[in-house]
């Protein structure tokens, strides 16, 4: 029994939540093979080969899955599928593109978001936004299986020795699909979806220039910027700083909530976290009930005193 | 051109959910349902691609109980033209659900399929791109905008570091996230018009699929729960408990 680990990567390091994926491979307990694919990816590559426990890297390195469009990464997992039977990949937009894919052309379920693994074919998963967690099993031959990093630890072991790269010639072709543009936002700040400490605006901030006072005390303590869906709504911040049920799933050390109510869509995606803060001026807010430190007061002078005294 | 848009009941995003206690599954007994809040979202954009003169006609599709038709009618009313329920049982899967819809594409043979990301009850966020996996189309999933042109489909996806603008071929299914549309709400006279559009009901075997458990659901649990913790009066109060007691800072 092997399990291939689909590895996300930025095309230049591994991604933190392939660390938590390995850490769900394991829990598996199969031996583990790891495939990188991308364009020039060979490093990535020789990064995965000293994870622990992975016994073979498999490096397709192509044009065709530089932006991992789903209809050529399908191809090419279900071409690499033979012999596995567990497909992981951590959660993520490309994964959550291209897995339910490979699954429909293997004819088999899929299992989306394990927060837990029992055994090599039952899973925890959460369900209804987080408000509810089901016990899965999957009776398939082939498992194909998207873990939620955040519930698993980061494996950051390494082999004594590299184990092999294999390179992957297939280059799959559809012509269904191309890529066009990106339009990626640039940020210094820790990446949310792996930061350690989170500094998040609702529609409270009221504005996006408002929004300068969460970055100021993000910036502060090294932290990432959150939002919860009302601010991303209301175009005081960019889509990919939604935190929530239906965007990042996140568990820091500390997440920090600024005018957010706590609506359960938020709360599915950050009551994970180690320490919440909560800083509303409704005293009834939701919010308050998930947070280990509330501050019932204005932002708008919490914010600033906050960063000035840290 | 032809848009078949996906429909699915689910419990109303506000109302919270509770777990039965011999933990089979959660307890929808007596529950709100409405339509899935993605599903909407693609609703109005096939109509809105409708009333720009892309599209000819709007088939809404459900594949669940009989009361489905329910959200199919609302479907109906914000301007579909006709509907499809595939009546099954329970909770069906989402290959099974793929598999079916995809009959019912080689059927009606769309340009164009839209369907929401997820539903909020099972989470999956995976028909969309199953569905196009057995039809053999693109996929353009979680988008925010959607342009036809030129016989494709652009595409722009919201993905984790932004946004990315794809094109696919047509015809290509279509996934929704929330900030591709503003849903608009029914007016009483197109619910009275609605209940007189077409409703076709089918059976799974009327289309020839077999529906199979590929993912057994052995247990539904409430999730731990995050105890309130205390209030603080003050900004020096938080700093030293975030640094004495919690050690975070």
């Amino acid at each position: 029994m092997t399990t291939l680990l689909i590895a996300e990567h930025n095309s230049s390091v591994l991604s933190s939540s392939t660390l938590s994926a390995l850490t769900a491979a394991q829990a598996i307990g199969n031996d583990i093979h790891v495939l990188v694919a991308g364009k020039n990816i060979e490093s990535i590559a020789d990064a995965a080969a000293n994870l622990t426990s992975v016994s073979k890297v498999l490096c397709a390195n192509a044009d065709i899955y530089e932006y991992a469009l789903a209809e050529p990464m399908g191809d090419l997992i279900v071409h690499l599928s033979a012999g596995y039977s567990h497909i992981v990949a951590p959660s993520n937009s490309e994964s959550k593109d291209f897995m339910p894919r490979v699954s429909a052309l293997l004819d088999v379920g899929q299992v989306s978001d394990i927060c837990a693994v029992l055994s090599a074919d039952q899973f925890k998963r959460p369900i209804y936004a987080g408000n509810a967690i089901a016990t899965v099993t999957v009776l398939d031959d082939k498992k194909v299986i998207t873990v939620r990093a955040s519930s698993f630890g980061k494996n950051t072991q390494k082999n004594e020795q590299a184990c092999a790269v294999e390179r992957i010639d297939f280059v799959a072709e559809s012509g269904l699909s191309s890529w066009q543009s990106d339009d990626i936002t640039e940020s210094m700040r820790p990446d949310l979806a792996s930061a350690s400490r989170i500094v998040s605006g609702g529609r409270g901030v009221g504005s996006g220039d408002n929004f300068a006072l969460v970055e100021a005390l993000a910036d502060k303590l090294g932290a990432a910027v959150g939002a919860s869906r009302a601010a991303v709504d209301a175009g005081f911040v960019s889509n990919d700083l939604q935190v929530g049920q239906t965007g990042k799933i996140v568990a820091p050390d500390l997440y920090m909530a600024f005018g957010i109510s706590g609506a359960i869509q938020h709360l599915a995606g950050m009551k994970d976290s180690n320490v919440i803060v909560a800083v509303n001026k409704d005293e009834d807010a939701p919010i308050f009930q998930v947070a280990d430190y509330g501050l019932v007061g204005d932002l708008f002078s919490v914010l600033p005193e906050m960063t000035n005294k840290l | 051109m032809k848009i078949l848009v996906g429909v699915k009941r689910v419990i109303d995003y506000n109302v919270k959910v509770r777990v039965k206690a011999d933990q089979s599954n959660v307890d929808l007994t007596n529950v709100k349902m409405a339509m899935n809040p993605f599903c909407e979202i693609a609703v109005e954009e096939a109509v809105r691609l409708k009333e720009a003169g892309v599209a000819s006609e709007v088939i809404v599709m459900s594949v669940g109980t009989r009361q489905s038709q329910e959200q199919l009618r609302n479907a109906m009313a914000l301007g579909a033209d006709r509907a499809i329920l595939v009546e099954a049982e329970g909770d069906v899967e989402p290959l099974n659900v793929a598999k079916t819809f995809a009959a019912v594409v080689e059927k009606e043979q769309p340009g164009l399929v839209i369907l929401g990301k997820q539903s909020i009850d099972s989470d999956n966020n995976q028909m969309g791109q199953m569905l196009a996996a057995l039809t053999n189309c693109p996929q353009g999933t979680f988008a925010s905008k959607l342009v036809i042109d030129d016989g494709k489909a652009l595409v722009t996806r919201e993905i984790d570091g932004g946004l990315r603008t794809i094109a696919l071929t047509l015809p290509a299914i279509v996934t929704t996230d929330l900030r591709l549309n503003e849903p608009r709400y029914a007016k009483l006279p197109d619910i009275m018009k609605a209940k007189r559009k077409p409703l076709d009901t089918l059976s799974l075997a009327d289309l020839d699929v077999t529906s199979k458990t590929h993912c057994r659901i052995d247990k539904v649990e409430a999730p731990a729960t995050r105890s309130a913790g205390i209030k603080v009066a003050s900004v020096d109060e938080l700093i030293s408990k975030l640094k004495d007691e919690a050690k975070v800072i």
